[in-house]
């Protein structure tokens, strides 16, 4: 049941920021995907709603002219995914938004939203952290730009302090550009459904040898999380089956996985070792290097 | 013998109503001024109920009434959706009150609130003060069977609902011919029947005092009853209507909302009352389908037959009786005219637990017993190295065979052909060669799994359906039945059948979809694959008595004996020559507006089946495995099935695709968990809960083999049910056949795949 005492729709991003400074107990809605559920669930009693939906300028997804991508927050699951931009220059981002919920869900929900929810197994925030994204929060005092690593404080808890609104991301040229990526969503169903684990990988080759790995893994760990010490290793490592073996081992060391009644830890290091490797492989190919057998 | 409606994919009677939004469903028989119920819930498995305080929640501006143990009558009432027995030894066990003064499972009912919106009702419930004598929760079979448990219910030693089973020749001297004698262990999981609409009812008292109850509900004369039991009323002072309903897979064959629905209403002086579960509460304090475990001991010859089979079950029927005591007789009973085995003795125990009830589900007891049964017939066949399809083929029952017990007697079986049928389809022989050596990573096997089921329930309980027919001034019919629609197609097939009886166009049978116990016919309803069956005779049985009727009024009309008369595509014709004798329509004019022997045609028909006809089929199946990850993909089956005569192939076709997309997610996904101390649920929502999605699952491949049914009408027998029986089963022999591990234990999810993998040593 929706206990809403109240509902505020902004017009314009700098309404927003006004209202949100006067009253710090409003409770911003975009998509509603996660916020109404949480409400349901009684989560949030008596919540005083600040409605940024119309906001369209917050939806927008473009490239500047110096390469940086710009995703606005409100731009939805549906539309990052058919968007001609960010399957040209980040597919793995593309494949990470099609993977989220069904395609009701996938309309309505925001990006911004899904980052801001705080959750390990948001299925954007892997590829994002692969990605280097950073956050443009903006608040009555200003602006300020937040490495997504640094977002995250810890399950369901992320950077946003109050007055501030996630208006966009944003991806540097180098962060994306000669990179090839994949996602791979594990979960139980195809759709409709949540991680078990989230595996995004980006890459760059030359030659036969990989200069550049990133992994971003969801439902890893309390929060998403980047594989670093398999990163400093694949640095100039050869492409061969034992490197990629290496890789996924090394992955696990930055995980840190717990047994629930979901998947034990055990299950879910395994998983991350293997699906590393597979995400891996894919992402070189699309990177311009071999397949390997 | 050719039909010209029947055994034609015609399109489904409701098809327009349903895809245009104006099939009118429970929650559309909104009224001005409706309150809203709602339950508190005992967050704790089993502990009685001390003391509770409602003052704060009845002073809550808005809050209409606050009910209790305290305030709703003391009868102790039985759920389950069987006919009522005259005889007392025969009825289902009482262990329920509307509201409890004991909770038996995190989320029992113990107390309501009537308000005037749904918020006002979830704050009210927050107010209620309830104190708890909190008790050992007993989340297991095992632990409830423990020295010294605790009983759940007060007259049940040792928390045992039921342990009657039978014994069928010798056993022991069957094994000691047998040249093998080999035993199994197996073990179903807890499972919802996920239908889309959630349980829900309305209720309130006519300007009489009568109480209205408008339900989704497949039983709504039994519906009825219980509701007047549980209210210490006569039966005649409630009144059930059962309008359009979202699906109910056995779930709604049990009354779970009605009785405090109707207490409700009664405590806030015949007002209109809603009560509607949400998902999560539907999950937990509706029905389940009842985990078993089986220890299976079966002797076999060097040749192959099987001798006898020895059948240790324990049913884990949660808080509540339900139909709990009858499903484990059903599912030692139904798979009896499959195989010939010499001797059976099967030994069940019902056992209460405090999780959520479990009750009735499509198969009722026999998905289980089935996955159980066809496993273990995969591992004899294994360990002894036959094939298993002539395995199972060479040890058919047949036609012929005579159920000891039932006395039931097979006259169609057609399964010998629909394993020739399947093989085909799924392409066996071709494939089995591919897979005989396989390495790496992903890993393909067949399988296959047979079943036998019934049609209805003879003679375990009454098969009563009426059917009422009226004929109309412009030759139309109204066709009632007290049989009901629950999305499987039933109106449709009536309707079939009555036109074809009756040489009426589809248009011109008019079936009145909404069951009302004041109006329709008497029927038990929906359940055990029955109305097709035991219902399709009362339509034929009434269609037939107004074709008696009509021809004996044109024999008045015209002088033509009756018995030369036919009807046929809206005339009276001359039997042997079709010769149009006179419009249907303008005799039916004469039956109303004749000056002198005008009397209006009707039927009004009761069809008390003593008859039951066993339908049979076969899954065939091919998994890939991921042998990395654990997962498991169905990448084609079959399911071709028994049922005598199909009357519509296309709404046929549906209901097999919904069965095997039921027995998917048994066998791969689905379980219903519980914290094993406390007995919290874990996963009761759409999101945890695996219920696989169009996305996952595969095309399902459906195939009849008609055979001729000389005791149902136009040849049919029971499909409801059957195809959610044996994919399951398919499943698993077909990734035992791929990867040499057996699954014995349901659901084979990834992370028990995983497990059972490293055990194997194969990752």
């Amino acid at each position: 049941m929706y206990n809403i005492k109240g509902y505020l729709d902004a017009c314009t991003v700098s309404e927003a920021i006004e209202l949100l400074a006067q009253n710090p107990n409003l409770r911003i809605i975009a998509g509603g995907t996660d916020v109404l559920i949480k409400m349901q669930h009684g989560q949030f009693q008596e919540a005083e709603l600040l409605s940024i939906r119309t906001l369209e300028s917050m939806a927008d997804i473009k490239k500047l002219e110096d390469g940086t991508m710009i995703i606005g927050a409100l731009a939805t699951f549906s539309q990052i995914f058919n968007d001609p931009i960010i399957q040209a220059e980040i597919p793995a981002l593309a494949e990470a938004a099609v993977s989220m919920g069904g395609p009701q869900i996938r309309n309505i929900a925001t990006i911004g939203g899904n980052i801001c929810n705080g959750a390990t197994s948001a299925d954007s925030a892997s590829t994002l952290f692969a990605l280097n994204a950073s956050l443009r929060l903006e608040s009555k005092t200003g602006a300020r730009l937040v490495p997504i690593r640094e977002f995250y404080l810890g399950p369901g808890k992320v950077d946003l302090k109050p007055g501030e609104i996630l208006t966009e991301f944003r991806v540097a040229p180098e962060d994306y550009r000669g990179f090839g990526g994949h996602y791979i969503k594990f979960a139980a169903r195809k759709a409709m459904d949540i991680a078990t684990l989230g595996v995004s990988v980006m890459c760059k080759v030359a030659a036969k040898t990989l200069t550049e790995v990133r992994i971003g893994l969801g439902v890893a760990g309390p929060t998403p999380l980047r594989c670093v010490e398999a990163e400093e290793f694949a640095k100039g490592q050869e492409i061969s089956k034992d490197t990629l073996a290496q890789i996924g081992k090394l992955a696990v060391k930055s995980t840190n996985a717990r047994t629930s009644w979901r998947a034990s830890k055990e299950y879910r290091e395994h998983l991350v070792e293997e699906l590393v490797q597979r995400a891996l492989k894919t992402a070189i190919v699309r990177a311009g290097g071999e397949e390997l057998a | 013998m050719a039909f010209s409606v029947v055994g034609k994919s015609v399109q489904r009677v409701d098809a327009v109503a349903k895809v245009t939004g104006k099939a009118k469903y429970t929650d559309d028989f909104y009224e001005r001024d409706m309150l809203v119920g709602k339950i508190l819930r005992s967050p704790y498995a089993h502990a009685k109920v001390k003391k509770i305080d409602v003052s704060k929640a009845k002073a809550l501006p808005g809050v209409e009434a606050v009910l209790t143990y305290w305030d709703v009558p003391h009868l102790k009432f039985a759920t389950a959706g069987h006919p009522y027995a005259l005889d007392p030894s025969h009825r289902d066990k009482e262990d329920r009150f509307i509201l409890t003064d004991k909770a038996r499972f995190v989320g029992d009912a113990v107390a309501a609130v009537v308000a005037t919106d749904e918020l006002i009702a979830q704050q009210a419930l927050q107010l209620i003060e309830v104190e708890y004598e909190v008790l050992e929760a007993l989340t297991t079979p095992e632990k409830a069977l423990g020295e010294g448990a605790p009983l759940i219910h007060e007259d049940c030693e040792r928390n045992i609902l039921a342990a009657r089973g039978y014994h069928i020749g010798d056993v022991e001297a069957s094994f000691a011919e047998s040249d093998y004698v080999i035993e199994g262990e197996y073990e179903t999981s807890i499972v919802q029947h996920c239908h889309l609409e959630n349980h829900i009812s309305y209720a309130r008292q006519d300007s009489d005092g009568r109480i209205i109850i408008v339900s989704s509900t497949q039983i709504p004369h039994i519906t009825r009853r219980i509701v007047a039991q549980a209210l210490g009323l006569p039966w005649g002072r409630v009144r059930v209507l059962k309008p359009y309903i979202g699906g109910g897979f056995g779930n709604k064959q049990d009354v779970c909302v009605e009785p405090l629905n109707a207490a409700m209403t009664l405590a806030v002086g015949g007002r209109p009352v809603k009560l509607e579960l949400s998902r999560e509460e539907c999950m937990i304090d509706t029905r389940t389908r009842h985990a078993f475990k089986f220890k299976m001991k079966t002797g076999v010859s060097k040749a192959g037959k099987l001798k006898g089979i020895q059948i240790e079950a324990i049913s884990n029927t949660g808080a509540y009786a339900s139909h709990g005591h009858s499903i484990a007789m059903s599912a030692g009973t139904k798979f009896r005219p499959l195989y010939a085995f010499e001797s059976i003795k099967y030994d069940p125990v019902t056992v209460y637990t405090n999780l959520p009830a479990a009750g009735a589900m499509r198969g009722y007891g026999v998905p289980q017993i089935q996955f159980a049964l066809e496993s273990h017939i995969e591992d004899i066949v294994n360990k002894l190295g036959f094939d298993p399809i002539e395995f199972r083929r060479r040890n058919l029952a047949g036609v012929g065979y005579v159920d000891p017990l039932s006395k039931n007697k097979v006259y169609s079986n057609g399964l010998a052909e629909c394993i020739t049928k399947g093989k085909e389809l799924i392409r066996w022989e071709e494939k089995q060669a591919g897979y005989s050596r396989q390495s790496g990573d992903r890993r393909r096997g067949l399988g296959l799994a047979c079943f036998a089921y019934a049609s209805g329930t003879h003679p375990v309980g009454l098969e009563l359906s009426g059917a009422r027919i009226v004929l109309n001034q412009d030759g139309s019919v109204q066709l009632q039945i007290g049989a009901t629609e629950i999305g499987q197609g039933s109106d449709t097939v009536f309707a079939q059948m009555a036109a074809e009886v009756l040489g009426l166009p589809m248009d011109m049978v008019h079936v009145i979809s909404t069951q009302d116990t004041d109006i329709t016919p008497f029927d038990t309803g929906a359940y055990a694959s029955r109305q097709t069956y035991i219902a399709g005779m009362a339509v034929k049985k009434a269609a037939l008595e107004v074709k008696e009727k009509i021809l004996n009024f044109v024999w008045g009309m015209t002088d033509i004996p009756a018995e030369m008369l036919d009807l046929k595509e809206q005339n009276v014709v001359y039997k042997h020559s079709g010769e149009v004798v006179l419009p249907l329509a303008e005799v039916a004019m004469h039956t109303y507006y004749d000056t002198v022997f005008a009397q209006p045609i009707t039927s009004d028909t009761s069809n008390n089946a003593r008859v039951n006809a066993m339908s049979f089929g076969v899954t065939f199946a091919e998994v890939e495995i991921d042998l990395k990850t654990g997962k498991i993909e169905v990448k084609e089956i079959f399911n071709v099935h028994d049922s005598g005569k199909i009357i519509n192939p296309k709404l046929a076709e549906g209901q097999v695709h919904g069965g095997v997309s039921m027995g998917i997610g048994y066998a791969l996904s689905e379980q219903m968990l519980f914290d094993e101390e406390t007995g919290k649920p874990l996963n009761n929502n759409l999101l945890d809960y695996k219920l696989p999605t169009i996305m996952d699952t595969p095309d399902i491949g459906v195939a009849f083999v008609e055979t001729e049914e000389p005791s149902g009408a136009f040849g049919v027998k029971s499909l409801g049910e059957p195809p959610a029986i044996s994919p399951a089963p398919a499943i698993r022999n077909a990734v035992l056949a791929a990867t040499g591990v057996k699954f014995n234990r349901l659901p084979m999810n990834p992370q028990r795949v995983f497990e059972k993998f490293k055990q194997a040593g194969l990752i």
